[in-house]
């Protein structure tokens, strides 16, 4: 069984957005000249009002949100990732995390899936960075569904939320019934041999593969972390329990992002064996979708490979 | 006590002076009491400070968050001295409170804090930030009924190296925001800048003329004055608030230090503790005799 394929996220967030606008007055798009590719322009065409044409100028799109904010406005970020959190990172420190503006930094082209454009927009280190800031909510939606309730979410609440939108179709995850709850762990496959962790449009692919595995006799629990920061510790410790056995996969670096932040839980609450599957130290290159997954083993197939593989002296 | 536009007379640039000698006495009290903090870059914005606090800034200092209110935004935030020292001077807080800068609880952090202390309009600190939150406010006029406010950011000379001030220059021009009054404190020195000659001398952090032409070539409307002779000061601050139709930026020639003779135009100045004897000095030179 695979999971069928759900719609774009980026267009989820151009229309999502755009009903919120219809009620809130409070909300402004602010776009870095990528409309056209986060789908903000699907806004534009709402509210071209409300659609502030920022320009190439990041740095000086962030303040702007930030002093936007100050007058009663809810400004939302039309941008990729890497333009939205490292480039002008200070910015997002000091206007937006420190000042705790009503803000959503909802970037786009997160992850491999950039067109692909290569290493310069692989942001595969965001969550590492983003979760480490004090005062920024960091969300990464699975698919289609859960990003129209993240930014529902966003939305309502009252401060800054960085929000991981993926370019292309993506696995489709969850049903229409689905209902998001800030910073909860959702366990979306029940199984008893091991524990995998996801995040993102990751979590769909590591659902695909315990799939893979059962076929294999391995029964595999999958848990789904849509909040990595703040962190539902009481959650990771649960799913690290179900089995003793934990595997962490991300479409990111292993070094501070998810992998880090269920090792930090674990190692000081519940000690439990664990692997971390995602980027290790790398800059990653220009292909295909499906490429790169394989290549960097974190497609259904190889995903549920290197969990058969991996070695458990405990 | 706040007058409207129109020409201050006598009396009024007689008042303000008196102002602008306050914050600097205040300035220099509080350095001295902490033993850290700039002295250069708040006393060089002393005079622009006083005239924007005590005439043409519409604020209540009684209702820090009255919602029409003019915003002003010091984007040279290592100066926080001068904005605190203005602001208690003019009554939003005890002078007193002065002496808690930059210690363990206080809501005078090292650089402006918004969520801390009422009045401060936008945190700042990290240089070249504050005209993009600025633009953010002035554009947030158009969206919101908040109609009123009038946006006035104060900038350092050095400051004007980061690319975000021109990144925010540029969107400006762009939508044509004429409720945003940018001023640079143009007191010709950084932290430490080029080398000269001599490893003493430090050269300005712009030729002459740059950065006038700068800010034109962005597409501002572009006025020059002396920073620290009131009745020009004034004149100009209440011409750039009138909408014409494009932002505004007002170069204020300063002099890093102004008000202390031996701290005026010394690049040495910028941070540094005040030994008593240059206290003492100092007090004198303002005005207040040994204290």
């Amino acid at each position: 069984m695979t999971l069928p394929t759900g719609r774009a996220m980026r267009e989820v967030f151009g229309e999502t957005v755009s009903r919120l606008a219809d009620d809130d007055p409070r909300i402004v798009m602010l776009d870095g000249d990528l409309g056209s590719s986060t789908k903000a322009d699907i806004f534009e065409h709402a509210h071209p009002g409300r659609f502030l044409q920022m320009g190439i100028a990041e740095q000086n799109m962030i303040g702007v949100a930030a002093g936007m904010a100050t007058m009663g406005l809810m400004p939302f970020i039309s941008t990729f990732v890497s333009f939205a959190v490292v480039r002008p990172l200070d910015q997002v420190r000091v206007q937006i995390a420190q000042t705790g503006a009503n803000v959503k930094l909802t970037a786009g082209y997160a992850g491999l899936f950039t067109g692909m454009a290569g290493k310069t927009h692989h942001i595969v280190d965001d969550i590492s960075i983003m979760r480490a800031m004090p005062g920024m909510i960091t969300i990464s939606p699975a698919d289609d569904v859960e990003t129209d309730r993240v930014l529902r979410w966003a939305a309502a609440h009252d401060g800054p939320v960085y929000v991981r939108i993926v370019r292309d179709a993506t696995q489709r995850l969850f049903d229409e019934g689905y209902r998001f709850e800030f910073n909860r762990a959702v366990v979306v496959r029940e199984g008893s041999d091991i524990t995998l962790i996801s995040t993102g449009a990751q979590t769909p692919r590591t659902v695909d593969a315990a799939e893979q595995l059962a076929d294999r006799g391995v029964s595999a629990h999958v848990v789904h972390l849509p909040t990595l920061k703040p962190l539902d510790v009481e959650g990771i410790i649960t799913a690290a329990e179900r089995t003793g056995r934990v595997v962490t996969v991300e479409e990111h670096t292993v070094i501070g992002g998810l992998g880090g932040a269920v090792a930090e839980t674990l190692a000081e609450h519940r000690p439990t064996p664990m692997r971390r599957i995602g980027f290790d130290d790398i800059y990653t290159e220009s292909a295909p979708n499906d490429v790169l997954l394989d290549l960097y083993g974190i497609s259904p197939g190889r995903v549920a490979a290197r969990v058969r593989e991996l070695r458990w002296e405990d | 006590m706040t007058a409207g536009a129109g020409t201050a007379d006598r009396a009024e640039v007689e008042r303000l002076e008196e102002m602008a000698r306050r914050v600097r006495v205040e300035i220099i009290r509080t350095v001295n009491h902490a033993q850290v903090g700039h002295v250069g870059g708040p006393l060089s914005a002393a005079d622009i400070l006083a005239a924007l606090y005590f005439r043409v800034l519409r604020i209540r200092p009684d209702e820090p968050d009255w919602p029409q209110r003019d915003r002003f935004i010091l984007s040279k935030g290592h100066s926080s001295l001068v904005q605190y020292a203005a602001m208690a001077v003019r009554g939003y807080f005890p002078v007193e409170e002065l002496r808690t800068f930059d210690s363990l609880g206080s809501r005078l952090q090292g650089h402006p804090d918004m969520r801390l202390l009422p009045g401060i309009d936008m945190s700042t600190g990290s240089l070249g930030m504050g005209l993009s939150a600025g633009l953010g406010m002035a554009l947030g006029t158009r969206f919101t009924d908040l109609t009123e406010p009038r946006v006035y950011v104060l900038l350092g000379d050095g400051e004007c190296q980061e690319g975000q001030v021109w990144e925010a220059a540029m969107v400006a021009a762009r939508y044509r925001v004429d409720n945003l009054v940018a001023i640079v404190d143009h007191n010709k020195l950084q932290q430490y800048g080029w080398p000269g000659e001599t490893a003493e001398i430090r050269l300005p952090p712009e030729e002459p003329g740059e950065l006038v032409a700068k800010w034109a070539a962005f597409g501002w409307r572009v006025l020059e004055v002396d920073g620290h002779e009131m009745t020009g000061l004034v004149r100009v601050l209440e011409e750039a608030s009138e909408a014409s139709g494009r932002p505004t930026v007002v170069v204020a020639h300063t002099v890093k230090g102004r008000g202390v003779s031996f701290m005026e135009g010394d690049y040495r100045w910028h941070s540094k503790p005040i030994k008593p004897d240059e206290f003492a000095a100092a007090m004198r030179e303002l005005g207040e005799g040994d204290e």
